[in-house]
C-alpha cells in the first residue's frame, strides 16, 4: 500500500485535516457529524498536535448554538477555531454565522449535510440543512466523495484564511460521511505548502486584545447598517479566485486537480446536468456510460456554491448546450424552483447578457428534486434525467428516484440501466447488529486494500431498530478508483449471515449471474436446498449461482467465540469470493487476529485462530440438484390482521420496501396512526420467560420491568375462562379484591426479545427447585408455538376492569394495560419501563412531548410506533418536536388545552341555563384529582352532548368541538438527560418556573444515549464517555436540586431497579400535584457497559452506594409545615465505593486504562455522594417555608 | 534462639510467613507484616479469573453493541491503552520489593490451564523472590478421574515453570486425589515446594434469598488438625519445602506444625482477627518453649513427629481413627 493511503470513511478525513489545521474545536454531537467531534476529542486526549505543534483545545459545548458562540469567541480572540456538525445543529449555529461572516472573519465550519426535520426527522443526507445557511454569508465549498472531503476540508482551511470569508465545507452526510474508501490524505508538508508560512498571522492580528483595544460587533442605525453591509462586497467579489488559487496550489502539491465548476462529458454535449454532492460522482459515471452508447450528455460538478461564480459556472458549459437539468438534494416548498436551479439560472442568463456564456441563447433549464434523506440516487435515475432533457418537452420541475402519483412529477426510471464496470468486485452482506458482520467487513476492507493494494469501498446501511437491528454490508474492491455512491444493484458475491432473513428479503435477486450465496444456517447442508423458499432456489437456478453453506453460530459456540460469527464468516468470504488469493487473504485473516486481539488476550487470538481452520473444513457448497420444492411465501413477519393502511404501507416499510411506496401512500403532514408496533412480530428471542403459576406471588414485577411491555397480567372473572383451553395456564388470583377472578401472566414469544430483566426482578423461588422463579428463561424452539397460541388467546380476554385496579400498589396497578408496547428499543433497556409505567398510569389521558433522543426514535421511528390506544381508542398522543426546544413545546400544549378549557368553561356557563343547568355545574365543579373523577367526568360531557346538539346557538357549535377539553388532559415532557441537562436546560428551567400543570420526565442515562454515548452534564465524575475518555472530571449537574429551589416543583429521583414502588409513587404525586412536576429516572444503558440483562442491579447499586439518591420534593408539605424533601434512600452501607463502579464498563475502564486517575476521580466521586446527601439529609430535616411562586 | 528456617531455598529469619491475605494488599500492609516480625510475606493472590473476566467483559462491553446503528457505531469510546493484564499486581510487587526487606512471595491462582500461567515470567521480572501457585479446583464432572485432576494440576504447573526460574511452590486443596500421589507427582514435575493447604470455602445458604451465599470463616486452631496430620505425612515422603497453615493462631500451634515437619508455617486468620502485632505473641510463645525445653534451634524438632520419625506412625493411619473413636467411648 503507498504511503500516504489511508482507508478511511468521511468523517475521519475530514476530522484529519481539519484537527491538524486547528487550534480550538467546539464540539456538539449531532448524526451524522459526531464522528469528526469524536475523533479531534480523542485525538486532543492523546496529545496528538495541529500542523503548528501544539494540541488543539477541544470542548463540547450544551448545543450546537453553544459550539458555535464558542467557536465566534475563539476566532474573535485569534484563534483558528473549527466545529463540526449537521442538520438542526447547523441550523443553531446560522445566528453566529451571520456574525462570524458578517465580521469577516476566517473561519470552517464542517458540515456532514442531512435532512432538516420537517413533516418528519430524518438522521440522512440531503442538502436542506446547508442550503438553509446558504444567506448567512459563508462561502460554501462541497466535497464529492471521501477523497474531495479531504482535499477540500484543507483547501477550505486554506482559502478563509486568505479570503477573510468564512467558509461551510460540507459533503453528504451518511454517503460519504460514512462512506469507507482508500484515499490519499495531505500530510503536513502538504498543507504546510498550501497554506504558506504565514498563515494564521493577519487572522491573529484582528484579534481583540487589551493591547490593541477595538470595538466589534456595534449597533448601527438607518444611517450606516446597508452601507456597512456592502462594504464587504470586495470580499465576495475576491473569493473565488483566492478558491480556484488555493485549488491550484493544491493541484501542485498533491496531483489532484479540482475547479470551481467541473465539466465532465463530451466536448460537444447538448444535454448537461448540473449537481453538486456525492450525485455527482454518479452522474458523470452515467455520462460515460451513456457516451460509450454514442450520445453526447456531460455534467457540471459543482464545487464553490457560494460565492456563486456566475461566469465561470456557465464557461463550465459546452458550446452545444442546449438543455441543462438542474439536480437539487433539497425541497424548498412554494419555490420557484430549488437553489441550485434558480442559482444556474441567474447565473447562465447573466453570463449570456455580460456576454461571457459560451453559447449564444440561453439553453432551456429544468429543475429536478432526488436524494432527499439518502433516498438512493442511481445511474438509472441520471439517466432518465438525461432522458428527459432530450424529451421533447420536458418537464420544468421535475423529481426522480420516487414515484409521485399526485403531483405528477417523478420521472420513471428503468432500473435495468447500470453504469457499474467489470473493474470492480461487488459483495453484500447482510448481517444483525449484533453479530459482527460490520466488523468483519471493516476488517476485510483494510486487507484487502492494505495487504492486496486494491482500492475499496465500503457502506453500511442499518436499520431503525435498537434491539435485532439488520446490517447490510456492501463492498466494491477493484484495481480503479471506485466512484460508485450507491448500493450495489449486482453483486459477485452476497452472504447472508442470517437465515431468519431468507424469504423476508429479496436479496437473492442482488446477484449478478453466477455469482456466489454464502448462507449461515443450521440447517445440515444436505438439507438446506429443500430449506429455501421457492423463489430463492428458482434464482439460483435461473442465474446459475454456487451456494455454500456453514453452521456459523454453531461453530462460534464451540470455539467460545459467544454470538460473534465474524471470524467464521470473514474466513468463508475469502475462502471462496476468489476475491484475492485464499491462501493470501487467509493468512492476513489470522494475522489481523493477532493484531486486533493480541494485545488484549491471547485467549481470544487462539479461540479465532482455531475458528478458522475449523470454519475452513466446515464450509460446503451444496448440490443444486434437487427440484423446485421451497415453500411459496416465508412470512413477512407482520401481522396478517393490521389494518388496511398499516398493512399497505407500514407493513411494506417494515418488508424493507418502502422504496417502493408512491406519493399518494403517504400522508402529506407526517400524522401516523398509533397502536403499530403491535403488528411487527419480530421474534429476536432465543430464549422467552416462561410462566410456573404455581411459584408465582403474583407480585407484578416482572410486568413492571419488561422493557417492551412482552410480559402481561390480567385479572379476569372466573366465568370468563371457562371455555379457555386447558394449556392458557391461569391462577387463582391472590389479593381480596380479585376475588372471583383468576390471575394470568403471559409473555408474547414474537415481541419479547430475551433480555432476561423478568427473571431477575422475580422475587419467588421454586420450592423444590431454588434455581428455578416464577418465570423462568426457556429455548424459544421448544415453546414458540405454544406460547403464540396462549398469547392470542390472552389478547382476546378482556383488560382488567380499571375501575377495581388500585394504583398505589404494583401488584394491582400492573393490571393496567402498556400502552407502550413493543418497542425498537434495545433488549433490557432502561428508559422504556417508565415510559411504559407512564402509558399504564395516565395513558387515557395522555399527550406527550418528547425530545430527540432515543425516547424519540424508538418511540416514534417508522414504520411503526409503540405508542398504543386501549379497547375505547384513547391513548397518548405523541409529538416529537425539536432536541432543544422540549420543555417549550410541551408548555405549548399545555397552554392550548389550558386555554381551550378556559374557552370551552365560559361557553358551557354562558349556556348552562339553556342545558341541563344541574349537569352543567357539575361538569364545572368536578375535580377530576383521579382516574375515577375523569372517568365520571368524561360521562358527563357525554350526557351533555344531546342537549348541546340541540342547542342552535353558535356558542353551543363551538362549545360541541371544544367539549373534551372539560376532561382532564396530562401533559407529560419526556426526554433524556442530553436535552434535560444540556441542550433543552434553558427551555426547561423556564417551563419549571412557570408553574404550570406540565409533567416533566427525564431518562437519565447519564450520556447522549442516540448518538452514541458523549458525555452530557448528567455523566458522573470518572465515568468514561466520548468526549471524556479519561473520565469526567467533573461531578455530574444536580438538575434535581436546581428545579427544588423554585419552591413550588414537584421534585422526585426514582430507580426503579431500586425501589419500583417508590418509583410508581413518584409518577402518582407528580400526576396529582396541580402544578411543574419533574421525576429524574436513573436509566441503565448499554452505554455504560453492563451486562443489560442484570441492568436492574446496577440501579440498585448506583442507589446502594449513594450515588443515586431517591427522594420526593412535594411543595403540598412544605404548605403544611413539613419538610417538603423525603429522603428516600438509606445511607450507604457498604464503603466498596470504588468497587461497585468497577461493576460498570464505563468505570472499569477508566481503572484500567490510568489506574492512578481512576483512584483519584473514583475517590472523588465518593465524596460528592457522602456531600450531597449531607446536604439532602440537612434539607429533609428541616421544614420547608411556602414560597412565592 | 535460631528460629532460621530453609523455605524454597530462601533463609527465613523464623517460620513464621504472613500468608496470602488482604493484609499484603497495600505497601503499608506489608511494611506492618514485616515490622511485626514476619520471616516472609506471600502477597495476595492474582488470580486467573479475574485476569480472563475483566479482559474478556471489556472487550465484550466495548465490541457488543458497536456497528449496529446508523447514529452511532459505538457507545464508549475506544481506549487503546488499557492496562490489561497484571500490570497493578506486578507493580504491586515491585513496590513491596523496595519496600521490605523480608522475602516476598508472590501467588498466582488458577484452575485451568491458559495464558495466565504466562504472567510467573513478569512476576520474576517484577522482582518477587519467590512464587506460590495455588491450585484451587473444585471438580464436580462425575466424568473427570482422580487422575485428570492429578494431570490438571501437574500440567499448570509444569506451564508455570516453563515461564519462570523462580522457586514454585504448589498450594493444594485438601481434598483432592491422593494426596501423597499428587504431591510426588508435583514435586517430580518441579515443585520446589508445597503449601497445605487452601481453605476450603464452603457456600452458606441465604434462607431469605433461598440462595447460596459466598461466606469467608476465618480458621480457627481446631482447623490445624488437617495441615498437622497431612505435614505430618508427607514429610520425609516427598523431597520438597513444606509449608502448613490454616489455623495458626498460636506459638504451640507453629511447634505443633515445625513438629510434624514444616519448613514455614503460615498465618492470616490469626492476623486479621488479632492484628499483625500478634505475629509478635506467635514468635514470643514460640521462643518461650523451645527455651523451656532447651531447644538450640527450630531445626532441631523440625520434622521431628512427623509420621517416619514418631514413636507410632499408625498413630495417622486407620488404627488411629478406630482408637480415636474408642477413646470417646470410654470417656
Amino acid at each position: 500500500m503507498p504511503a500516504n493511503k489511508s482507508i478511511l470513511d468521511g468523517n475521519a478525513a475530514v476530522a484529519d485535516v481539519a484537527y491538524r489545521l486547528s487550534e480550538v474545536v467546539s464540539i456538539f454531537p449531532i448524526t451524522p457529524s459526531s464522528a469528526m467531534g469524536e475523533w479531534a476529542d480523542q485525538w486532543s486526549g492523546e496529545g496528538r498536535a495541529n500542523l503548528w505543534g501544539d494540541v488543539p483545545l477541544v470542548c463540547e459545548m450544551q448545543s450546537e448554538g453553544g459550539a458555535a458562540g464558542a467557536a465566534h469567541g475563539a476566532l474573535q480572540a485569534g484563534a483558528l477555531a473549527t466545529t463540526f456538525t449537521a442538520s438542526q445543529g447547523l441550523l443553531l449555529m446560522i445566528p453566529n454565522m451571520y456574525k462570524i461572516a458578517g465580521e469577516l472573519t476566517s473561519a470552517v465550519f464542517h458540515v456532514a449535510a442531512r435532512s432538516v426535520a420537517a413533516h418528519a426527522l430524518s438522521i440522512f443526507g440531503d442538502h436542506g440543512d446547508v442550503m438553509a445557511a446558504r444567506q448567512t454569508g459563508w462561502a460554501m465549498l462541497c466535497s464529492h466523495d471521501v477523497q474531495e472531503a479531504a482535499d477540500m476540508a484543507a483547501i477550505a482551511h486554506a482559502a478563509t484564511l486568505e479570503a477573510r470569508v468564512p467558509f461551510v465545507h460540507f459533503f453528504d452526510g451518511f454517503r460519504t460521511s460514512h462512506e469507507i474508501a482508500d484515499i490519499s490524505l495531505p500530510d503536513d508538508a502538504v498543507l504546510r505548502a498550501l497554506l504558506g508560512p504565514d498563515a494564521g498571522r493577519a487572522h491573529r492580528e484582528r484579534a481583540l486584545t487589551p493591547d490593541r483595544p477595538v470595538l466589534r460587533g456595534t449597533a448601527q442605525n438607518p444611517d450606516v447598517f446597508f452601507q456597512s453591509r456592502e462594504a464587504a462586497n470586495p470580499y465576495y467579489d475576491a473569493a473565488p479566485d483566492v478558491v480556484r488559487r488555493a485549488m491550484a496550489r493544491y493541484a501542485k502539491l498533491t496531483g489532484r486537480d479540482y475547479g470551481l465548476y467541473d465539466y465532465h462529458g463530451a466536448p460537444d454535449a447538448e444535454r448537461v446536468v448540473v449537481v453538486m454532492g456525492s450525485a455527482a460522482q454518479t452522474v458523470a459515471a452515467t455520462v460515460d456510460a451513456l457516451n460509450a452508447r454514442g450520445e453526447k450528455v456531460g455534467v457540471v460538478k459543482v464545487r464553490l456554491y457560494r460565492p456563486f461564480d456566475a461566469a465561470a459556472f456557465a464557461k463550465a458549459f459546452p458550446a452545444a448546450t442546449k438543455a441543462v437539468a438542474v439536480l437539487d438534494r433539497t425541497k424548498e416548498p412554494g419555490s420557484v424552483g430549488e437553489p441550485l436551479f434558480l442559482d444556474a439560472l441567474g447565473a447562465l442568463e447573466r453570463a449570456l447578457s455580460a456576454g461571457t456564456a459560451p453559447f449564444a441563447s440561453l439553453p432551456r433549464l429544468i429543475g429536478g428534486r432526488y436524494g432527499l434523506s439518502s433516498k438512493e440516487f442511481t445511474p438509472a435515475m441520471a439517466k432518465a434525467v438525461f432522458d428527459e432533457l432530450a424529451a421533447p418537452k420536458p418537464r420544468a420541475r421535475f423529481s426522480v428516484g420516487i414515484r409521485d402519483d399526485v403531483t405528477g412529477l417523478s420521472l420513471d426510471h428503468d432500473p435495468s440501466f447500470s453504469a457499474e464496470n467489470g473493474d470492480a468486485f461487488r459483495a453484500v452482506f447482510f448481517g444483525l447488529g449484533s453479530d459482527g458482520t460490520v466488523g468483519a467487513n471493516k476488517n476485510s476492507i483494510h486487507i484487502i486494500g492494505e495487504g492486496a493494494d486494491q482500492h475499496v469501498q465500503a457502506y453500511f446501511v442499518y436499520d431503525s431498530k435498537k434491539s435485532g437491528a439488520m446490517t447490510v454490508s456492501h463492498l466494491r474492491f477493484g484495481p480503479k478508483p471506485i466512484r460508485a455512491p450507491y448500493l450495489i444493484e449486482r453483486a459477485d458475491f452476497l452472504a447472508c449471515h442470517q437465515d431468519s432473513f431468507l424469504g423476508r428479503f429479496k436479496m437473492l435477486e442482488l446477484l449478478a449471474p453466477g455469482g456466489v450465496f454464502l448462507l449461515n444456517t443450521s440447517v445440515p447442508a444436505e438439507s438446506v436446498w429443500a430449506s429455501l423458499p421457492r423463489a430463492d432456489q428458482e434464482l439460483i437456478r435461473a442465474k446459475k449461482l454456487r451456494v455454500f453453506v456453514i453452521d456459523a453460530y454453531a461453530l462460534a459456540r464451540e470455539q467460545k467465540l459467544g454470538g460473534r460469527i465474524n471470524t467464521v464468516m470473514q474466513t468463508c468470504f475469502f475462502a471462496i469470493s476468489g476475491v484475492i488469493a485464499r491462501d493470501k487473504a487467509l493468512a492476513a485473516v489470522r494475522d489481523s487476529i493477532r493484531r486486533s486481539y493480541g494485545k488484549k488476550s491471547e485467549e481470544i487470538v487462539l479461540r479465532n485462530l482455531a475458528a478458522v481452520d475449523a470454519t475452513l473444513s466446515r464450509l460446503r457448497e451444496i448440490k443444486i440438484a434437487g427440484e423446485i420444492n421451497g415453500a411459496a411465501a416465508a412470512p413477512s413477519g407482520f401481522d396478517a390482521h393490521a389494518p388496511e393502511f398499516v398493512s399497505r404501507v407500514l407493513g411494506r416499510i417494515y418488508a424493507g420496501d418502502g422504496d417502493a411506496l408512491p406519493v399518494s401512500a403517504l400522508p402529506a403532514d407526517g400524522t401516523f396512526p398509533t397502536g403499530t408496533a403491535r403488528y411487527e412480530k419480530r421474534a429476536l428471542a432465543q430464549d422467552v420467560p416462561v410462566w410456573d403459576p404455581a411459584c408465582c406471588i403474583q407480585c407484578g414485577k416482572c410486568a413492571l420491568v419488561c422493557p417492551h411491555a412482552a410480559i402481561r397480567q390480567k385479572a379476569v372473572p372466573e366465568e370468563l375462562l371457562a371455555g379457555a383451553p386447558a394449556d392458557l395456564p391461569s391462577a387463582p388470583a391472590k389479593d381480596l379484591e380479585w376475588k372471583g377472578h383468576r390471575y394470568l401472566l403471559q409473555v408474547s414469544p414474537d415481541d419479547c426479545t430475551g433480555c432476561g430483566l423478568c427473571v431477575d426482578a422475580c422475587p419467588a423461588r421454586n420450592k423444590s427447585e431454588t434455581g428455578l422463579k416464577a418465570i423462568n428463561m426457556t429455548p424459544i424452539a421448544a415453546v414458540r408455538e405454544r406460547e403464540r397460541r396462549r398469547w392470542a388467546r390472552f389478547v382476546e380476554l378482556p383488560e382488567t376492569d380499571r375501575a377495581r385496579i388500585k394504583p398505589s400498589a404494583i401488584r394491582s396497578q400492573q393490571f393496567q394495560q402498556p400502552l407502550f408496547e413493543f418497542s425498537g428499543a434495545c433488549a433490557g433497556c432502561g428508559e422504556t419501563p417508565y415510559l411504559k409505567l407512564l402509558s399504564q398510569l395516565f395513558g387515557d389521558r395522555l399527550l406527550v412531548a418528547n425530545a430527540t433522543g432515543c425516547s424519540s426514535i424508538y418511540g416514534g421511528n417508522l414504520p411503526t410506533t409503540p405508542w398504543a390506544k386501549n379497547p375505547e381508542g384513547r391513548g397518548p398522543a405523541w409529538s416529537n418536536s425539536l432536541f432543544e426546544d422540549n420543555a417549550e413545546f410541551g408548555l405549548g400544549l399545555r397552554l392550548a388545552l389550558d386555554h381551550a378549557e378556559l374557552s370551552a368553561r365560559g361557553l358551557l356557563e354562558a349556556l348552562a341555563d339553556r342545558l341541563d343547568a344541574d349537569l352543567a355545574r357539575e361538569i364545572l365543579g368536578a375535580r377530576q384529582d383521579d382516574e375515577a373523577g375523569v372517568r365520571e367526568q368524561r360521562a358527563r360531557l357525554e350526557r351533555l352532548k344531546p342537549a348541546l346538539a340541540a342547542l342552535d346557538d353558535p356558542r353551543a357549535r363551538r362549545l360541541e368541538s371544544n367539549l373534551s377539553a372539560l376532561s382532564r388532559k396530562s401533559v407529560w415532557i419526556v426526554g433524556g438527560d442530553g436535552w434535560a441537562y444540556d441542550i433543552g436546560y434553558g427551555g426547561l428551567d423556564h417551563v419549571l418556573a412557570s408553574g404550570r400543570n406540565v409533567k416533566v420526565l427525564v431518562l437519565d442515562t447519564e450520556v447522549y444515549s442516540n448518538t452514541g454515548g458523549q458525555k452530557s452534564k448528567a455523566t458522573p465524575r470518572g465515568a468514561v464517555a466520548k468526549f471524556s475518555n479519561a473520565g469526567n472530571p467533573s461531578a455530574k449537574k444536580d438538575l434535581g436540586l436546581m428545579a427544588m429551589s423554585y419552591g413550588g416543583v414537584y421534585v422526585a429521583s426514582v430507580a426503579m431497579g431500586a425501589r419500583d414502588e417508590h418509583t410508581l409513587r413518584a409518577f402518582l404525586e407528580a400526576e396529582s400535584y396541580d402544578g411543574p412536576a419533574l421525576i429524574i429516572a436513573y436509566s441503565h444503558c448499554i452505554a455504560h457497559g453492563i451486562d443489560m440483562g442484570l441492568g436492574l442491579r446496577a440501579q440498585k447499586s448506583a442507589v446502594d452506594t449513594g450515588r443515586w439518591l431517591l427522594y420526593r420534593y412535594d411543595p403540598r408539605r412544605a404548605a403544611a409545615g413539613e419538610p417538603a424533601l423525603a429522603l428516600d434512600s438509606k445511607a450507604p452501607q457498604s464503603a466498596a465505593f470504588a468497587a461497585r463502579l468497577a461493576d460498570e464498563g464505563r468505570f472499569q475502564m477508566l481503572a484500567r486504562a490510568h489506574p492512578a486517575r481512576a483512584k483519584e476521580l473514583f475517590a472523588r466521586a465518593a465524596e460528592d455522594a457522602r456531600a450531597r446527601r449531607a446536604l439532602f439529609e440537612y434539607l429533609s430535616a428541616r421544614p420547608s417555608g411556602p414560597k412565592e411562586g | 534462639m535460631d528460629l532460621k528456617s530453609r523455605y524454597l531455598g530462601l533463609e527465613l529469619r523464623t517460620p513464621l510467613v504472613a500468608s496470602a491475605s488482604p493484609l499484603s494488599e497495600t505497601i503499608d500492609g506489608v511494611k506492618r507484616l514485616e515490622d511485626a516480625g514476619a520471616s516472609a510475606i506471600v502477597l495476595s493472590s492474582l488470580f486467573e479469573e479475574r485476569l480472563r473476566r475483566d479482559r474478556e467483559t471489556i472487550l465484550e462491553r466495548l465490541s457488543s453493541h458497536t456497528d449496529s446503528f446508523a447514529e452511532a457505531q459505538s457507545f464508549l469510546p475506544a481506549l487503546p491503552d488499557f492496562h490489561w493484564g497484571p500490570e497493578a499486581y506486578l507493580e504491586h510487587i515491585r513496590r513491596a520489593k523496595q519496600a521490605a526487606r523480608v522475602p516476598i512471595i508472590a501467588s498466582l491462582n488458577g484452575a485451568t490451564l491458559g495464558g495466565w500461567t504466562a504472567y510467573a515470567r513478569d512476576i520474576q521480572s517484577a522482582g518477587a523472590d519467590a512464587l506460590e501457585l495455588n491450585i484451587y479446583a473444585i471438580e464436580t464432572d462425575p466424568e473427570v478421574s482422580g487422575d485428570d485432576v492429578e494431570r490438571a494440576h501437574e500440567d499448570i504447573l509444569r506451564a508455570v515453570k516453563t515461564a519462570t526460574t523462580l522457586p514454585v511452590a504448589v498450594k493444594l486443596s485438601p481434598y483432592v486425589t491422593s494426596l501423597p500421589h499428587l504431591a510426588r507427582r508435583l514435586v517430580r514435575a518441579g515443585a520446589q515446594g508445597l503449601v497445605l493447604f487452601n481453605r476450603f470455602y464452603q457456600p452458606d445458604f441465604d434462607l431469605e434469598r433461598m440462595e447460596p451465599r459466598p461466606h469467608l470463616l476465618l480458621s480457627t486452631p481446631q482447623d490445624l488438625r488437617l495441615p498437622l496430620h497431612w505435614t505430618a505425612v508427607l514429610r520425609g515422603r516427598v523431597d520438597a519445602s513444606l509449608a502448613a497453615g490454616g489455623g495458626v493462631h498460636s506459638g504451640a500451634d507453629a511447634l505443633k506444625l515445625l513438629l510434624a515437619g514444616a519448613d514455614a508455617t503460615m498465618l492470616a486468620s490469626a492476623l486479621l482477627k488479632y492484628g499483625v502485632e500478634h505475629l509478635r505473641v506467635v514468635e514470643r510463645e514460640m521462643v518461650r518453649w523451645l527455651e523451656e525445653k532447651e531447644y538450640a534451634s527450630v531445626d532441631q524438632l523440625r520434622g521431628s513427629m512427623s509420621q517416619w520419625k514418631c514413636a507410632d506412625p499408625s498413630a495417622f493411619e486407620r488404627a488411629q481413627y478406630i482408637r480415636t473413636l474408642e477413646s470417646y467411648a470410654a470417656r
